[in-house]
């Protein structure tokens, strides 16, 4: 079907425009035609016959006289095997030179897995940090972001999990990506021999804002064709946080009225629709999303690492660059951590309530109150298990990682003082200690 | 003639339509796109255009697609075989949508809720020449362990004589069973299913009651002090992460309760296949079946459309009044009503209404206390007693309860579980704060004994508080010990371990035992030379406790572990104080 092309905008708001028009599908693409070039555009509103539309290149320098094309199709994407290995912008159009792709077109953000067709996660993913396979076990189809502040090593976390996780491919959506990021990423996954299993939707820094909107629904449409198709995907998202914020811009020029510190009433139901594509599929592959929420203002009660926390099965904090034992927390790890080692459980719920006695007893220490043996102790332990655990340079596996809990409570404590069982005590105490 | 319509406007899960004809407030309405029948709720009547939301994904939608008004409001069928059944939030069962439309939602797909086919054995109740009224019992059919009542429908408002029953013998739920008539000669066949609108509250009972029977969680926190009331309603706050989920799960295994309705209201798809792969592999200790024979769950997970997330929450709660009609003590909960709250949010935002705090609509307060009044303990017409009982989690925003949802709910429940991110951080689960949190119910124990403890553990408390300002140094001895003691209490009383087979449940008669236990050390002096000698006698005093905590109630080990924490008291113990050996007495008489 040819589609009108109308040459009237009669209004323009932020990065909305809207056309009197006929014929037109709630959510439908267009092309908007300007003099700084071309640029796709998505229906957000019908009201009789004016059409509101969200242009994904910003609304700067249109003018009322700019065509407007309809496409007839919601958005889409090219998927095949031709996308490895290959970098695209937020729209989908190529970043690399390579050619453009436009066979096999697939819808995104389409519906939502039927709860009842889900298998309960069993795999754990194994990284060699300590903080996650022992206190915060990853899970193949686990939806999880990095919460860190904005100088953290985020990225860097993000790709050494990515590069270390037995997955059958990574795709890498960036948001808002500094370029240094973006090359930093590109270089990573070159050296660790994963670009020719990685897809990249790269919208950068420079790029206009709302073009983010896209990259995770792209991402995530594109994961979904692979998983299905067999293959364990490794989705990483970085930084939602500006995902959320171009969802924020629209919403302020629609006028909707904002719930929370400017953010739209459906920000959690727009995350969630996202972050429920993490799926493991009976019979063929999965999507783990490893996301990253910067907090505004270092601030977790923040709208957006708010609602993400309601949502993600669970979240690893990153602070003074290392993963607080304190805010972390993998929702999943008990579907694993029962059948990796008998003491993993008590070892890991153990030490961390120890490590909260440690925080007290730092207080008291800071406070210049005289400490007792048991806060000594205390201090000593803490200090091993922030070297020892939360040292991100340490690369060490799960099973090493126990046997080194057993040593440091050894080091510090007498058996009852650990509070943990007497038979795992039995069997794991360390026998040269006291 | 069925009322018609043109769609005139879309913005997001709101559709405009103009109409000819006659529409009904919560009416159903179909949208004609891309040759599928979307449904959508009348939401609001303005002249000739009206307002609906769309209960699938909108895309496509467009100027002039056709519109079909059903006639009649948003309802749910009731009758036999919604036990162990997995529905959406419209009541569509999905492992059916599942068998049809692959394992994604496919939208503008709807399966009858109930099995059209299934044979059930009806029994008779009711006579040829009886008078009969709504919710009179017909019959009753066996579902699983419990007679489900077949029932004159609730929307028949009139005094009926039974004209025809039919003999006890095999029947499908669309098959007539009786035949009554009304006092100007109208004839009615009765089936066993009948619809009913959720929003509407089900009310065909002789009185409601006050709550007063503790309804059994196996949480000692909640049964010993912050109890639950059958009938009663109570409410889980908490920041994420803090155990909400895990704690509504541990309950739907563990009530002591006929029917439990689980409301999977807008959060993780993930978390409700722990329940469905679960469930149908335990056995209810109660009954020996499985525990998903008295289990349904209505699934409207965070990614499912948001009309059908509001919708969810009534569905369910008008299920559970269906079988409390039976005379059946049925447990609704909701995870999480929040997400209620915003799909309400939501809506008001399209429409356009003035918002009120937050931007939640001006009627959040009056929803939230309309849900919860839902709840309740009754006397039936015929004497039976029967009770539905809500726990909703509330998810508020920045984990701080300064905000609508949790104030409203708080203002209406009558128990209150406030989960603490400081605890749940510190891994002591259930995070259920122990001394913000309240219940205006009574527990398994008397309230002069929980109050007993309960003084010690303030007063423990404090003296943490206290320990703070002025170091361990400034501490008396005295106070340093109920200092320990409260810690005690908290590290094997109020911290049960969810993961741990025996620890996750802890029955009535085991609830008791520990506490006179409690009452024990709380009302005892003990004879310490040194802060560190106490530290060190209460930390191997808890190792022992929660040795015994994962032993097997009533068993031979259970004992022995019992006797050597009994003689290790008695070695530090010189007295107990006079209240608290005549509460052990008075708790070990009632055993
Ligand atoms: N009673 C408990 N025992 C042990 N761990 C728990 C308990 N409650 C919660 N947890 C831990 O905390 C995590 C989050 O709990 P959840 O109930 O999902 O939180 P919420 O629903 O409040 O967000 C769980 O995945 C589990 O690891
Ligand atoms: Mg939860």
């Amino acid at each position: 079907m040819k589609k009108k092309i109308y040459s009237k905008i009669e209004s323009i708001a932020g990065n909305v425009i809207s056309v009197k028009a006929e014929d037109v599908k709630y959510k439908e693409l267009a092309e908007v035609s300007t003099a700084y070039g071309r640029s796709l555009a998505e229906v957000i509103k019908l009201d009789k016959d004016l059409v509101s539309l969200q242009v994904f290149a910003g609304g700067r320098g249109i003018s009322t006289g700019d065509e407007v094309r309809f496409l007839g199709h919601p958005m889409q994407v090219s998927f095949s095997d031709n996308l490895l290995g290959r970098i695209f912008d937020g729209s989908g159009m190529p970043r690399d030179n390579g050619p453009e792709l436009a066979d096999n077109l697939i819808s995104i953000g389409g519906p939502s897995f039927n709860p009842a067709m889900r298998i309960i996660p069993r795999n754990m993913i194994r990284t060699g940090i300590p903080m996650i396979d022992l206190f915060n076990t990853l899970v193949e189809s686990q939806k999880l972001p990095i919460f860190s502040s904005s100088g953290e090593p985020y990225n860097e976390l993000l790709a050494r999990i990515a590069l270390q996780a037995e997955v059958d491919m990574i795709i890498l959506g960036g948001m808002g990506l500094k370029y240094d990021d973006y090359l930093f990423f590109k270089e990573t996954l070159e050296q660790g021999g994963a670009l020719s299993r990685s897809i990249m939707f790269i919208h950068t820094a420079s790029d206009p804002v709302v073009e983010s909107l896209l990259v995770p629904d792209i991402s995530l449409a594109v994961a979904e064709k692979f998983a299905l198709k067999g293959k364990r995907v490794l989705v990483l998202l970085t930084d939602m946080t500006n995902f959320a914020d171009a969802m924020k811009e629209i919403a302020i020029t629609q006028e909707q009225v904002p719930s929370n510190r400017g953010y739209p009433g459906d920000l959690y139901s727009q995350l969630a629709s996202r972050y429920e594509k993490a799926v493991d599929i009976e019979g063929a592959g999965s999507i783990t999303i490893l996301g990253v929420t910067t907090m505004p203002g270092d601030d977790v009660t923040h709208p957006i690492p708010d609602n993400t926390g309601y949502i993600t099965e669970g979240q690893y904090y990153l602070k003074g660059g290392r993963i607080e034992p304190f805010g972390s927390l993998s929702r999943l790890k008990q579907q694993v951590n029962d059948k990796t080692r008998r003491d993993h459980r008590a070892v890991m719920d153990g030490m961390i309530k120890l490590y909260a006695s440690y925080k007290e007893a730092l207080e008291k220490k800071s406070m210049g109150f005289s400490l007792s043996d048991w806060d000594m102790n205390l201090l000593k332990y803490g200090k091993l298990f922030e070297q020892n655990m939360m040292d991100l340079s340490v690369n060490i596996s799960l099973e090493d990682a126990l046997n080194k809990g057993w040593g440091i409570l050894a080091e510090c404590f007498t058996k009852e003082q650990t509070g943990l069982k007497s038979d795992l005590i039995e069997e794991f105490w360390p026998k040269n200690a006291r | 003639m069925k009322t018609k319509g043109k769609v005139v406007g879309v913005n997001g899960n709101m559709v405009t339509i103009n109409v000819e004809g006659r529409v009904s407030m919560n009416e159903v309405a179909y949208i004609s796109t891309e040759g599928k029948k979307l449904k959508s709720e009348v939401i609001r009547v303005q002249g000739a255009d009206v307002q609906a939301q769309v209960f699938e994904i909108t895309t496509g939608i467009g100027i002039g697609d056709e519109v079909e008004f059903s006639g009649d409001m948003l309802a749910v069928d009731l009758g036999p075989g919604l036990l162990g059944s997995v529905y959406d939030g419209l009541q569509n069962p999905l492992p059916k949508l599942a068998a049809e439309a692959g394992a994604f939602l496919e939208r503008g797909i709807y399966i009858d809720a109930l099995e059209a086919e299934k044979s059930w054995e009806f029994k008779p109740i009711a006579k040829v020449g009886d008078t009969v009224t709504k919710a009179d019992y017909l019959g009753s059919v066996k579902e699983g362990i419990f007679d489900h009542k077949i029932m004159v429908p609730f929307n028949f408002f009139n005094t009926y004589k039974v004209k025809t029953i039919v003999e006890a013998g095999t029947y499908k739920i669309h098959d007539t069973i009786a035949k009554i008539e009304d006092e100007d000669g109208n004839v009615f066949d009765i089936t066993m299913v009948f619809k009913w609108p959720v929003k509407r509250a089900i009310d065909c009972y002789a009185e409601r009651l006050k709550p007063e029977e503790p309804m059994v969680t196996m949480v000692r926190l909640i049964d010993t002090f912050f109890p639950v009331a059958k009938g009663g309603t109570y409410c889980i706050p908490g920041p994420f992460g803090a155990g909400k989920t895990v704690l509504q799960q541990a309950t739907s295994r563990n009530a002591a309760v006929d029917i439990v309705i689980i409301a999977a209201c807008g959060e993780r798809a993930g978390e409700v296949v722990e329940t469905l792969k679960e469930f149908p592999e335990l056995t209810d200790p109660r009954t020996g079946k499985s525990l998903m024979d008295r289990t349904v769950i209505i699934c409207n997970t965070s990614s499912m459309p948001v009309a059908s997330r509001e919708a969810s929450v009534y569905t369910a709660v008008t299920l559970a009044e269906y079988y409390r009609q039976m005379g059946l003590d049925v447990l609704l909960l909701a995870d999480s009503t929040s997400r209620w709250a915003q799909a309400m949010r939501e809506m008001s935002g399209r429409l356009e209404e003035i918002p009120g705090e937050e931007a939640f609509p001006a009627y959040l307060e009056s929803s939230i206390a309309g849900f919860y009044e839902r709840a309740g303990q009754v006397r039936l017409k015929n004497g039976a007693i029967g009770s539905v009982t809500i726990g909703g989690t509330v998810s508020p925003a920045g984990g701080n309860f300064e905000e609508p949802v949790t104030q409203a709910t708080l203002k209406v429940v009558g128990a209150f579980h406030g989960l603490s991110r400081e605890r749940s951080d510190a891994r002591k689960y259930p995070a259920i704060h122990p001394i913000d949190s309240w219940s205006k119910y009574e527990g398994i124990i008397p309230e002069q004994h929980v109050g007993y403890a309960y003084k010690v553990l303030k007063r423990g408390n404090e003296v943490e508080q206290m320990m703070k300002v002025v170091g361990e140094e400034g501490t008396s001895i005295d106070d340093y010990v109920t200092y320990m003691k409260s810690e005690y209490i908290d590290a094997v009383y109020f911290q049960q371990n969810s993961f741990d087979e025996v620890d996750a449940a802890v029955g009535v008669d085991r609830q008791k035992a520990m506490f006179s236990l409690m009452l024990d050390i709380c009302s005892a002096t003990f004879d310490f030379s040194t802060k560190n000698e106490a530290r060190d006698w209460f930390a191997k005093l808890r190792q022992l406790t929660l040795d015994l905590n994962s032993i097997v109630w009533d068993t031979s080990d259970y004992k022995t572990k019992q006797d050597e924490i009994f003689s290790y008291i008695s070695s530090k113990k010189s007295s107990n104080d006079e209240e608290g050996q005549k509460l052990i007495k008075e708790l070990e008489a009632v055993k």
